[in-house]
Protein backbone atom coordinates (compact mmCIF):
# COMPACT_ATOMS: atom_id res chain seq x y z
CA UNK A 1 0.00 0.00 0.00
CA UNK A 2 1.13 3.43 -0.82
CA UNK A 3 1.15 6.38 0.97
CA UNK A 4 0.53 9.92 0.33
CA UNK A 5 2.73 11.57 3.37
CA UNK A 6 4.62 12.85 0.80
CA UNK A 7 1.78 14.74 -1.47
CA UNK A 8 -0.83 15.53 0.77
CA UNK A 9 -1.12 18.06 3.59
CA UNK A 10 -1.73 16.81 7.26
CA UNK A 11 -5.25 15.58 7.12
CA UNK A 12 -7.05 16.92 10.12
CA UNK A 13 -10.24 15.42 11.79
CA UNK A 14 -12.21 17.80 10.26
CA UNK A 15 -11.12 15.23 7.12
CA UNK A 16 -12.64 12.09 8.15
CA UNK A 17 -16.38 12.60 7.26
CA UNK A 18 -15.04 12.98 3.86
CA UNK A 19 -13.06 9.97 4.10
CA UNK A 20 -16.30 7.77 5.38
CA UNK A 21 -18.05 9.00 2.40
CA UNK A 22 -15.90 7.72 -0.34
CA UNK A 23 -16.81 4.05 1.73
CA UNK A 24 -20.46 5.10 2.28
CA UNK A 25 -20.80 7.46 -0.51
CA UNK A 26 -23.23 9.53 2.35
CA UNK A 27 -21.98 12.41 4.20
CA UNK A 28 -24.08 11.99 7.31
CA UNK A 29 -23.45 9.14 9.63
CA UNK A 30 -25.55 7.82 12.30
CA UNK A 31 -23.58 8.03 15.77
CA UNK A 32 -23.25 3.51 15.94
CA UNK A 33 -21.39 3.84 12.64
CA UNK A 34 -18.84 6.48 13.78
CA UNK A 35 -18.95 5.52 17.46
CA UNK A 36 -15.16 4.85 17.67
CA UNK A 37 -14.37 7.35 15.42
CA UNK A 38 -12.70 9.92 18.28
CA UNK A 39 -10.78 7.38 19.62
CA UNK A 40 -9.32 5.83 16.77
CA UNK A 41 -8.17 9.56 15.81
CA UNK A 42 -6.92 10.34 19.51
CA UNK A 43 -4.80 7.37 19.73
CA UNK A 44 -3.37 7.36 15.85
CA UNK A 45 -3.13 11.40 16.24
CA UNK A 46 -1.50 11.67 19.64
CA UNK A 47 -0.84 8.27 21.28
CA UNK A 48 -0.06 5.66 19.23
CA UNK A 49 3.81 5.76 18.24
CA UNK A 50 3.58 4.54 15.01
CA UNK A 51 3.57 5.42 11.51
CA UNK A 52 3.32 4.27 7.75
CA UNK A 53 7.32 4.09 7.92
CA UNK A 54 7.87 2.07 11.12
CA UNK A 55 4.88 -0.05 10.71
CA UNK A 56 6.60 -3.59 11.29
CA UNK A 57 9.69 -2.25 13.53
CA UNK A 58 10.13 -3.95 16.83
CA UNK A 59 10.09 -0.40 17.99
CA UNK A 60 6.84 0.54 17.63
CA UNK A 61 3.07 0.73 19.32
CA UNK A 62 0.81 -2.07 19.04
CA UNK A 63 -3.11 -1.21 17.78
CA UNK A 64 -5.65 -4.48 17.37
CA UNK A 65 -9.23 -3.29 16.63
CA UNK A 66 -10.77 -6.12 18.18
CA UNK A 67 -13.89 -4.92 17.47
CA UNK A 68 -13.92 -5.76 13.44
CA UNK A 69 -17.25 -5.09 12.48
CA UNK A 70 -17.67 -1.23 10.93
CA UNK A 71 -14.32 -0.44 10.25
CA UNK A 72 -14.97 2.46 8.33
CA UNK A 73 -13.71 4.92 10.74
CA UNK A 74 -10.27 3.13 11.25
CA UNK A 75 -10.16 2.84 7.29
CA UNK A 76 -10.95 6.62 7.34
CA UNK A 77 -8.14 7.42 9.99
CA UNK A 78 -5.35 4.90 8.76
CA UNK A 79 -6.03 7.30 5.13
CA UNK A 80 -5.46 10.52 6.75
CA UNK A 81 -2.86 8.58 8.32
CA UNK A 82 -1.07 8.14 5.22
CA UNK A 83 -1.13 3.82 6.04
CA UNK A 84 -3.97 3.65 3.11
CA UNK A 85 -4.72 5.23 -0.28
CA UNK A 86 -7.49 7.90 0.23
CA UNK A 87 -8.22 6.49 -3.20
CA UNK A 88 -8.73 2.99 -2.08
CA UNK A 89 -11.53 3.80 0.01
CA UNK A 90 -14.09 3.44 -2.79
CA UNK A 91 -13.62 0.28 -3.24
CA UNK A 92 -14.85 -0.69 0.20
CA UNK A 93 -16.10 -4.28 0.38
CA UNK A 94 -14.99 -4.77 -3.70
CA UNK A 95 -13.83 -8.44 -4.25
CA UNK A 96 -10.66 -7.06 -5.14
CA UNK A 97 -10.00 -4.35 -2.45
CA UNK A 98 -8.13 -4.67 0.38
CA UNK A 99 -10.85 -2.95 2.69
CA UNK A 100 -13.16 -6.06 3.38
CA UNK A 101 -16.42 -5.17 6.29
CA UNK A 102 -13.86 -6.70 8.66
CA UNK A 103 -9.99 -5.82 8.15
CA UNK A 104 -7.48 -8.51 7.18
CA UNK A 105 -4.19 -7.78 8.55
CA UNK A 106 -2.23 -9.45 5.08
CA UNK A 107 -3.70 -6.94 3.15
CA UNK A 108 -3.39 -3.69 4.81
CA UNK A 109 0.15 -2.27 6.22
CA UNK A 110 -0.16 -1.30 9.86
CA UNK A 111 -3.23 -3.33 10.30
CA UNK A 112 -1.58 -5.80 13.45
CA UNK A 113 -4.83 -8.27 13.27
CA UNK A 114 -7.69 -9.82 11.16
CA UNK A 115 -10.99 -9.01 13.23
CA UNK A 116 -14.63 -9.61 12.89
CA UNK A 117 -15.21 -12.73 15.49
CA UNK A 118 -16.08 -10.70 18.55
CA UNK A 119 -13.67 -11.71 21.33
CA UNK A 120 -10.50 -12.09 19.81
CA UNK A 121 -8.11 -8.99 20.34
CA UNK A 122 -7.71 -8.50 23.83
CA UNK A 123 -6.67 -12.34 24.24
CA UNK A 124 -4.46 -12.06 21.42
CA UNK A 125 -3.12 -9.02 22.83
CA UNK A 126 -2.41 -10.27 26.01
CA UNK A 127 -0.03 -12.69 23.90
CA UNK A 128 1.72 -9.64 22.02
CA UNK A 129 2.28 -7.94 24.98
CA UNK A 130 3.92 -11.33 26.41
CA UNK A 131 5.91 -11.68 23.21
CA UNK A 132 6.86 -8.18 23.62
CA UNK A 133 8.17 -8.62 26.94
CA UNK A 134 9.78 -11.96 26.31
CA UNK A 135 12.33 -10.41 23.93
CA UNK A 136 12.98 -7.33 25.73
CA UNK A 137 10.77 -4.40 23.84
CA UNK A 138 9.42 -2.86 26.85
CA UNK A 139 9.14 0.17 25.58
CA UNK A 140 6.18 -0.87 23.20
CA UNK A 141 2.90 -0.63 24.48
CA UNK A 142 -0.21 -2.53 22.86
CA UNK A 143 -3.61 -1.21 22.79
CA UNK A 144 -6.61 -2.71 21.80
CA UNK A 145 -10.30 -1.73 21.31
CA UNK A 146 -13.07 -3.61 22.10
CA UNK A 147 -16.58 -2.94 22.20
CA UNK A 148 -19.01 -3.00 24.93
CA UNK A 149 -21.09 -5.37 23.49
CA UNK A 150 -17.63 -7.73 22.54
CA UNK A 151 -17.60 -7.56 26.18
CA UNK A 152 -20.10 -10.64 26.27
CA UNK A 153 -17.31 -12.74 25.00
CA UNK A 154 -16.09 -14.95 27.86
CA UNK A 155 -12.90 -15.17 26.26
CA UNK A 156 -12.45 -11.56 27.27
CA UNK A 157 -12.91 -12.11 30.72
CA UNK A 158 -9.93 -14.63 30.66
CA UNK A 159 -7.67 -12.32 29.20
CA UNK A 160 -8.82 -9.79 32.27
CA UNK A 161 -8.15 -12.04 34.96
CA UNK A 162 -4.97 -13.08 33.60
CA UNK A 163 -3.67 -9.91 32.04
CA UNK A 164 -3.41 -8.37 35.66
CA UNK A 165 -2.16 -11.53 37.30
CA UNK A 166 0.77 -11.72 34.41
CA UNK A 167 1.60 -7.59 35.59
CA UNK A 168 1.08 -7.04 31.73
CA UNK A 169 1.75 -2.94 32.46
CA UNK A 170 2.24 -2.81 28.75
CA UNK A 171 -1.44 -3.57 27.79
CA UNK A 172 -4.08 -0.68 27.38
CA UNK A 173 -7.41 -1.79 26.80
CA UNK A 174 -10.18 0.92 25.09
CA UNK A 175 -13.92 -0.05 26.00
CA UNK A 176 -16.10 2.11 23.52
CA UNK A 177 -19.12 2.16 25.44
CA UNK A 178 -22.28 2.99 23.42
CA UNK A 179 -24.59 0.86 25.78
CA UNK A 180 -24.95 -1.64 23.50
CA UNK A 181 -24.64 -4.96 25.52
CA UNK A 182 -27.93 -6.66 25.65
CA UNK A 183 -27.76 -7.45 29.16
CA UNK A 184 -24.89 -4.39 30.15
CA UNK A 185 -22.45 -4.56 32.71
CA UNK A 186 -23.67 -3.36 35.76
CA UNK A 187 -21.70 -0.46 37.84
CA UNK A 188 -20.08 -0.06 34.00
CA UNK A 189 -17.42 -1.89 32.57
CA UNK A 190 -15.13 -0.63 34.37
CA UNK A 191 -15.77 -2.54 36.93
CA UNK A 192 -14.96 -5.86 35.60
CA UNK A 193 -11.64 -4.72 34.97
CA UNK A 194 -11.31 -3.12 38.61
CA UNK A 195 -12.06 -6.50 40.61
CA UNK A 196 -9.23 -7.53 38.69
CA UNK A 197 -6.89 -4.86 39.75
CA UNK A 198 -6.43 -2.96 36.78
CA UNK A 199 -6.03 0.46 36.19
CA UNK A 200 -9.25 2.28 34.97
CA UNK A 201 -10.70 5.57 33.56
CA UNK A 202 -14.07 6.41 32.30
CA UNK A 203 -14.18 9.16 30.45
CA UNK A 204 -16.57 10.78 26.86
CA UNK A 205 -15.74 8.74 23.98
CA UNK A 206 -16.03 12.27 22.21
CA UNK A 207 -13.27 14.58 24.27
CA UNK A 208 -10.20 14.46 22.62
CA UNK A 209 -8.24 15.84 25.44
CA UNK A 210 -10.04 13.29 28.07
CA UNK A 211 -8.80 10.48 25.78
CA UNK A 212 -6.11 11.64 25.41
CA UNK A 213 -5.36 12.07 29.34
CA UNK A 214 -6.84 8.68 30.18
CA UNK A 215 -4.85 6.84 27.33
CA UNK A 216 -1.52 8.35 28.82
CA UNK A 217 -2.34 7.97 32.37
CA UNK A 218 0.32 6.23 34.04
CA UNK A 219 -0.15 2.66 35.57
CA UNK A 220 2.63 1.31 36.55
CA UNK A 221 2.87 -2.55 36.90
CA UNK A 222 -0.90 -3.12 35.71
CA UNK A 223 -2.70 -3.14 32.85
CA UNK A 224 -4.79 -0.04 31.91
CA UNK A 225 -8.32 0.15 31.02
CA UNK A 226 -10.30 3.19 29.40
CA UNK A 227 -13.84 3.12 28.79
CA UNK A 228 -14.79 5.64 26.29
CA UNK A 229 -18.44 6.46 26.61
CA UNK A 230 -20.66 7.66 23.89
CA UNK A 231 -24.39 7.60 22.72
CA UNK A 232 -26.02 4.65 23.30
CA UNK A 233 -26.64 2.56 20.05
CA UNK A 234 -30.29 2.77 20.80
CA UNK A 235 -30.92 6.20 21.68
CA UNK A 236 -34.95 5.52 22.10
CA UNK A 237 -33.94 3.55 24.86
CA UNK A 238 -31.35 5.95 27.03
CA UNK A 239 -31.33 9.12 26.26
CA UNK A 240 -27.72 10.63 24.59
CA UNK A 241 -27.67 12.94 27.66
CA UNK A 242 -27.28 10.04 30.24
CA UNK A 243 -24.84 8.79 28.33
CA UNK A 244 -21.35 9.90 30.48
CA UNK A 245 -23.39 8.26 33.95
CA UNK A 246 -25.18 5.18 32.41
CA UNK A 247 -25.14 2.20 34.64
CA UNK B 1 9.33 -46.56 28.86
CA UNK B 2 9.10 -42.78 29.35
CA UNK B 3 5.70 -41.33 27.89
CA UNK B 4 6.13 -38.97 25.01
CA UNK B 5 4.36 -36.45 27.31
CA UNK B 6 7.70 -36.82 29.83
CA UNK B 7 9.61 -36.80 27.09
CA UNK B 8 8.13 -33.59 25.41
CA UNK B 9 8.51 -31.92 28.86
CA UNK B 10 12.31 -32.47 29.40
CA UNK B 11 12.98 -32.13 25.47
CA UNK B 12 11.03 -28.37 25.09
CA UNK B 13 12.35 -27.51 28.65
CA UNK B 14 16.20 -27.69 27.41
CA UNK B 15 15.66 -26.21 24.04
CA UNK B 16 14.09 -23.10 25.68
CA UNK B 17 17.44 -22.43 27.20
CA UNK B 18 18.99 -22.49 23.97
CA UNK B 19 16.25 -20.80 21.88
CA UNK B 20 15.27 -17.12 23.05
CA UNK B 21 12.39 -17.16 20.61
CA UNK B 22 11.02 -20.21 21.94
CA UNK B 23 8.16 -20.17 24.30
CA UNK B 24 5.77 -22.55 26.51
CA UNK B 25 1.81 -21.78 27.08
CA UNK B 26 0.11 -24.27 29.22
CA UNK B 27 -3.29 -24.37 30.63
CA UNK B 28 -2.57 -26.22 33.65
CA UNK B 29 -1.93 -29.36 32.55
CA UNK B 30 1.90 -30.15 32.55
CA UNK B 31 2.56 -27.19 34.55
CA UNK B 32 4.29 -29.16 37.44
CA UNK B 33 6.78 -30.58 34.33
CA UNK B 34 7.58 -27.28 33.36
CA UNK B 35 7.71 -26.13 37.06
CA UNK B 36 12.23 -25.61 36.83
CA UNK B 37 11.50 -24.19 33.02
CA UNK B 38 9.24 -21.68 34.38
CA UNK B 39 11.68 -20.39 37.22
CA UNK B 40 14.31 -20.31 35.09
CA UNK B 41 12.12 -18.59 32.11
CA UNK B 42 9.59 -16.91 33.96
CA UNK B 43 9.40 -14.78 30.45
CA UNK B 44 8.74 -18.07 28.22
CA UNK B 45 6.76 -20.74 30.34
CA UNK B 46 3.35 -19.10 30.55
CA UNK B 47 0.79 -21.03 32.48
CA UNK B 48 -2.69 -18.53 31.67
CA UNK B 49 -5.07 -21.13 34.14
CA UNK B 50 -7.46 -23.07 32.91
CA UNK B 51 -8.61 -20.91 30.06
CA UNK B 52 -7.97 -22.61 26.74
CA UNK B 53 -9.56 -19.90 24.56
CA UNK B 54 -6.69 -17.35 26.16
CA UNK B 55 -3.89 -20.50 25.52
CA UNK B 56 -4.59 -20.20 21.87
CA UNK B 57 -5.34 -16.44 21.71
CA UNK B 58 -1.86 -15.88 23.71
CA UNK B 59 -0.01 -18.08 21.73
CA UNK B 60 -1.39 -16.12 18.87
CA UNK B 61 -0.24 -12.82 20.20
CA UNK B 62 3.20 -14.16 21.09
CA UNK B 63 3.58 -15.51 17.17
CA UNK B 64 2.36 -12.07 16.11
CA UNK B 65 5.28 -10.46 18.55
CA UNK B 66 7.66 -12.77 16.43
CA UNK B 67 8.33 -15.50 19.37
CA UNK B 68 7.88 -19.09 18.36
CA UNK B 69 5.21 -20.77 20.65
CA UNK B 70 4.13 -24.02 21.59
CA UNK B 71 0.85 -24.55 23.58
CA UNK B 72 0.00 -27.63 25.29
CA UNK B 73 -2.69 -29.05 27.00
CA UNK B 74 -5.04 -32.63 26.12
CA UNK B 75 -5.92 -32.62 23.01
CA UNK B 76 -10.32 -32.55 24.25
CA UNK B 77 -9.33 -28.85 25.45
CA UNK B 78 -6.24 -28.39 22.81
CA UNK B 79 -7.88 -28.66 19.97
CA UNK B 80 -11.62 -28.84 19.92
CA UNK B 81 -12.59 -26.42 22.80
CA UNK B 82 -11.22 -23.89 21.79
CA UNK B 83 -11.42 -24.18 17.52
CA UNK B 84 -12.13 -20.80 16.70
CA UNK B 85 -9.19 -19.83 18.19
CA UNK B 86 -6.99 -21.97 16.47
CA UNK B 87 -8.53 -21.31 12.90
CA UNK B 88 -8.55 -17.12 13.63
CA UNK B 89 -5.71 -16.56 15.90
CA UNK B 90 -3.28 -19.21 14.71
CA UNK B 91 -4.30 -20.06 11.11
CA UNK B 92 -6.02 -16.44 9.43
CA UNK B 93 -3.24 -13.66 11.33
CA UNK B 94 -0.80 -15.94 9.17
CA UNK B 95 1.93 -14.76 11.72
CA UNK B 96 5.17 -14.89 10.36
CA UNK B 97 6.37 -17.11 13.51
CA UNK B 98 3.79 -19.83 13.11
CA UNK B 99 2.54 -21.74 16.60
CA UNK B 100 3.25 -25.09 17.80
CA UNK B 101 -0.11 -27.53 19.35
CA UNK B 102 1.01 -30.31 21.25
CA UNK B 103 -1.55 -32.48 23.06
CA UNK B 104 -1.52 -35.54 25.24
CA UNK B 105 -4.49 -37.79 26.14
CA UNK B 106 -5.67 -38.93 22.30
CA UNK B 107 -8.22 -41.07 21.53
CA UNK B 108 -8.45 -42.83 24.75
CA UNK B 109 -5.24 -42.35 26.69
CA UNK B 110 -7.23 -41.65 29.61
CA UNK B 111 -10.36 -44.13 28.60
CA UNK B 112 -11.79 -43.95 32.28
CA UNK B 113 -12.11 -40.89 32.21
CA UNK B 114 -14.94 -40.56 29.79
CA UNK B 115 -15.74 -39.01 26.61
CA UNK B 116 -14.84 -35.45 28.49
CA UNK B 117 -11.59 -36.34 27.94
CA UNK B 118 -11.16 -38.17 24.47
CA UNK B 119 -10.47 -36.57 21.35
CA UNK B 120 -10.77 -39.09 18.13
CA UNK B 121 -11.95 -35.62 16.18
CA UNK B 122 -8.78 -33.79 16.58
CA UNK B 123 -6.62 -34.88 13.21
CA UNK B 124 -10.04 -34.68 11.31
CA UNK B 125 -10.91 -30.80 12.83
CA UNK B 126 -7.28 -29.64 11.97
CA UNK B 127 -8.18 -30.67 8.27
CA UNK B 128 -10.53 -28.44 7.72
CA UNK B 129 -7.92 -25.64 8.07
CA UNK B 130 -4.66 -24.84 5.05
CA UNK B 131 -1.17 -25.27 5.96
CA UNK B 132 -1.37 -27.28 9.34
CA UNK B 133 1.34 -30.30 9.51
CA UNK B 134 0.11 -33.07 11.76
CA UNK B 135 2.69 -35.46 13.77
CA UNK B 136 1.17 -38.71 15.03
CA UNK B 137 4.57 -39.98 16.69
CA UNK B 138 3.76 -44.08 18.06
CA UNK B 139 7.44 -43.61 19.99
CA UNK B 140 8.83 -40.82 22.43
CA UNK B 141 12.30 -40.99 20.28
CA UNK B 142 10.02 -39.66 17.11
CA UNK B 143 8.23 -37.14 19.20
CA UNK B 144 11.19 -36.07 20.28
CA UNK B 145 12.60 -35.39 16.95
CA UNK B 146 9.40 -34.38 15.36
CA UNK B 147 8.93 -31.47 18.32
CA UNK B 148 12.55 -30.37 17.72
CA UNK B 149 11.90 -29.43 14.30
CA UNK B 150 8.75 -28.13 15.18
CA UNK B 151 10.42 -25.95 17.42
CA UNK B 152 13.61 -24.92 14.90
CA UNK B 153 11.25 -24.79 12.21
CA UNK B 154 8.29 -22.21 11.36
CA UNK B 155 4.56 -22.99 9.75
CA UNK B 156 1.74 -24.52 11.81
CA UNK B 157 2.61 -28.29 13.35
CA UNK B 158 0.34 -29.92 15.25
CA UNK B 159 1.94 -32.85 17.45
CA UNK B 160 -0.53 -35.57 18.74
CA UNK B 161 1.44 -37.07 21.67
CA UNK B 162 -0.51 -40.45 23.12
CA UNK B 163 0.61 -43.01 25.95
CA UNK B 164 0.27 -46.12 23.71
CA UNK B 165 3.33 -46.35 21.50
CA UNK B 166 5.18 -49.18 19.47
CA UNK B 167 8.02 -50.94 20.88
CA UNK B 168 10.76 -49.00 18.56
CA UNK B 169 10.30 -46.18 16.86
CA UNK B 170 9.40 -46.73 13.09
CA UNK B 171 10.04 -43.21 11.20
CA UNK B 172 12.78 -42.92 8.59
CA UNK B 173 12.89 -39.43 6.46
CA UNK B 174 11.37 -36.90 8.33
CA UNK B 175 7.50 -36.63 7.11
CA UNK B 176 8.03 -39.80 5.07
CA UNK B 177 6.15 -42.90 4.73
CA UNK B 178 8.36 -45.60 5.78
CA UNK B 179 7.82 -49.49 3.71
CA UNK B 180 7.75 -51.72 6.65
CA UNK B 181 7.07 -54.55 4.42
CA UNK B 182 6.23 -55.00 0.52
CA UNK B 183 3.76 -57.42 -0.61
CA UNK B 184 1.27 -57.69 -3.63
CA UNK B 185 -2.23 -57.66 -2.44
CA UNK B 186 -2.87 -54.34 -1.18
CA UNK B 187 -1.08 -52.14 1.53
CA UNK B 188 -2.12 -51.40 4.62
CA UNK B 189 -0.96 -48.07 6.13
CA UNK B 190 -0.29 -47.53 9.80
CA UNK B 191 -0.34 -44.53 11.45
CA UNK B 192 1.20 -44.07 14.84
CA UNK B 193 0.68 -46.04 18.19
CA UNK B 194 -1.07 -48.68 15.77
CA UNK B 195 1.98 -50.07 13.81
CA UNK B 196 2.75 -52.77 16.31
CA UNK B 197 -0.61 -53.82 16.02
CA UNK B 198 -1.10 -53.46 12.25
CA UNK B 199 2.33 -55.32 12.45
CA UNK B 200 1.04 -57.92 14.30
CA UNK B 201 -2.63 -58.47 12.19
CA UNK B 202 -0.93 -58.98 8.73
CA UNK B 203 1.72 -61.75 9.99
CA UNK B 204 1.51 -64.11 6.69
CA UNK B 205 -0.27 -61.58 4.66
CA UNK B 206 0.69 -61.00 0.86
CA UNK B 207 0.29 -56.86 1.68
CA UNK B 208 2.20 -53.78 1.74
CA UNK B 209 2.63 -52.44 5.42
CA UNK B 210 3.47 -48.52 5.50
CA UNK B 211 3.99 -46.67 8.30
CA UNK B 212 3.24 -42.92 8.91
CA UNK B 213 4.24 -40.58 12.19
CA UNK B 214 3.34 -37.88 10.15
CA UNK B 215 -0.07 -37.80 8.62
CA UNK B 216 -0.60 -34.05 7.04
CA UNK B 217 1.00 -33.64 4.59
CA UNK B 218 0.25 -37.08 3.29
CA UNK B 219 3.87 -38.51 1.11
CA UNK B 220 1.73 -39.51 -1.63
CA UNK B 221 5.06 -40.13 -3.54
CA UNK B 222 5.56 -43.22 -1.50
CA UNK B 223 2.17 -44.40 -1.18
CA UNK B 224 2.03 -44.64 -4.70
CA UNK B 225 5.86 -45.65 -5.66
CA UNK B 226 5.09 -48.80 -3.11
CA UNK B 227 1.62 -49.84 -4.85
CA UNK B 228 1.23 -52.84 -6.27
CA UNK B 229 -2.40 -53.64 -5.93
CA UNK B 230 -5.03 -50.48 -5.63
CA UNK B 231 -6.41 -51.41 -2.12
CA UNK B 232 -5.78 -49.56 0.70
CA UNK B 233 -6.52 -49.72 4.19
CA UNK B 234 -6.06 -47.19 6.46
CA UNK B 235 -5.57 -47.95 10.37
CA UNK B 236 -5.82 -44.58 12.32
CA UNK B 237 -5.90 -44.09 15.69
CA UNK B 238 -8.05 -40.88 15.88
CA UNK B 239 -11.67 -41.16 14.19
CA UNK B 240 -12.30 -43.64 11.40
CA UNK B 241 -11.67 -42.41 7.59
CA UNK B 242 -10.26 -39.25 8.67
CA UNK B 243 -7.26 -39.56 5.75
CA UNK B 244 -9.35 -41.42 3.24
CA UNK B 245 -10.00 -38.00 1.47
CA UNK B 246 -6.33 -37.49 1.80
CA UNK B 247 -5.40 -41.07 0.09
CA UNK B 248 -8.20 -40.71 -2.75
CA UNK B 249 -6.55 -37.50 -3.59
CA UNK B 250 -2.80 -39.34 -3.76
CA UNK B 251 -4.83 -41.76 -5.90
CA UNK B 252 -7.04 -39.87 -7.83
CA UNK B 253 -5.42 -41.01 -11.20
CA UNK B 254 -5.93 -44.84 -10.51
CA UNK B 255 -8.95 -46.75 -9.84
CA UNK B 256 -8.53 -48.31 -6.40
CA UNK B 257 -10.19 -49.10 -3.03
CA UNK B 258 -9.85 -48.22 -0.11
CA UNK B 259 -11.06 -49.02 3.81
CA UNK B 260 -11.30 -46.34 6.29
CA UNK B 261 -10.45 -48.18 10.20
CA UNK B 262 -10.01 -45.95 13.26
CA UNK B 263 -12.33 -44.55 15.90
CA UNK B 264 -15.59 -44.99 15.35
CA UNK B 265 -17.76 -42.20 15.68
CA UNK B 266 -20.53 -43.51 18.47
CA UNK B 267 -19.85 -43.41 21.87
CA UNK B 268 -18.76 -45.80 23.90
CA UNK B 269 -20.37 -44.60 27.53
CA UNK B 270 -17.44 -47.21 28.85
CA UNK B 271 -14.13 -46.57 31.04
CA UNK B 272 -11.94 -49.37 31.54
CA UNK B 273 -8.10 -49.31 30.06
CA UNK B 274 -6.99 -47.87 26.39
CA UNK B 275 -6.34 -51.52 25.40
CA UNK B 276 -10.06 -52.38 26.01
CA UNK B 277 -11.05 -49.00 24.19
CA UNK B 278 -9.05 -49.85 21.09
CA UNK B 279 -10.36 -53.85 20.95
CA UNK B 280 -13.97 -52.14 21.68
CA UNK B 281 -13.30 -49.54 18.34
CA UNK B 282 -12.12 -52.99 16.31
CA UNK B 283 -7.83 -51.59 16.70
CA UNK B 284 -6.49 -54.80 18.30
CA UNK B 285 -4.80 -57.44 16.16
CA UNK B 286 -7.87 -59.70 16.10
CA UNK B 287 -10.06 -57.08 14.89
CA UNK B 288 -7.47 -55.74 12.89
CA UNK B 289 -6.89 -59.01 10.77
CA UNK B 290 -10.46 -59.66 10.31
CA UNK B 291 -11.04 -56.36 8.74
CA UNK B 292 -8.00 -56.25 6.69
CA UNK B 293 -8.63 -59.63 5.73
CA UNK B 294 -11.92 -59.07 4.34
CA UNK B 295 -11.49 -56.18 2.46
CA UNK B 296 -7.99 -57.40 0.55
CA UNK B 297 -10.29 -60.87 0.25
CA UNK B 298 -6.93 -62.86 1.61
Amino acid sequence: MTTTANHRPAATFADLPGLMSLMTGDDKHDQAATSTLDVLWVLYDRVLRVTPQTAGDDARDWFLLSKGHGPMAYYAVLAAKGFVDPGDLSSFGAFHSALGLHPDRTLIRGVEISSGSLGHGLPLAAGVALGLRARGLTDSRVFVLVGDAELDEGSNHEAIAFARAARLDTLHVVVVDNSSSTYGWPGGVEARFAVEGWSVRRVSGRDHDALETALTAPHPGRPHLVAAVVEPKYAQAQPASSAATAR
Amino acid sequence: METMRERFAAVTSGLLASDPRLAVVLADISADAFGPAAARFPDRVINVGIREQLLISVTGGLSLAGMRPIAHTFASFLVERPFEQIKLDLTHQAAAGGAVLVSSGASYDYADNGRTHQSPGDVALLGTLPGWTVHVPGHPDEAERQIRAAARGGGLVYVRLSTDANTVPLDGEPGRLTVLRSGRQGTVLAVGPLADAVVDATLGFDVTVLYAATIRPLDAATLRDSLQAPSVVLAEPYLAGTSVPAVAEALRDIPHRILGLGVGRHELRRYGTPAEHQAAHGLDPRSLRAAIGSFLRI
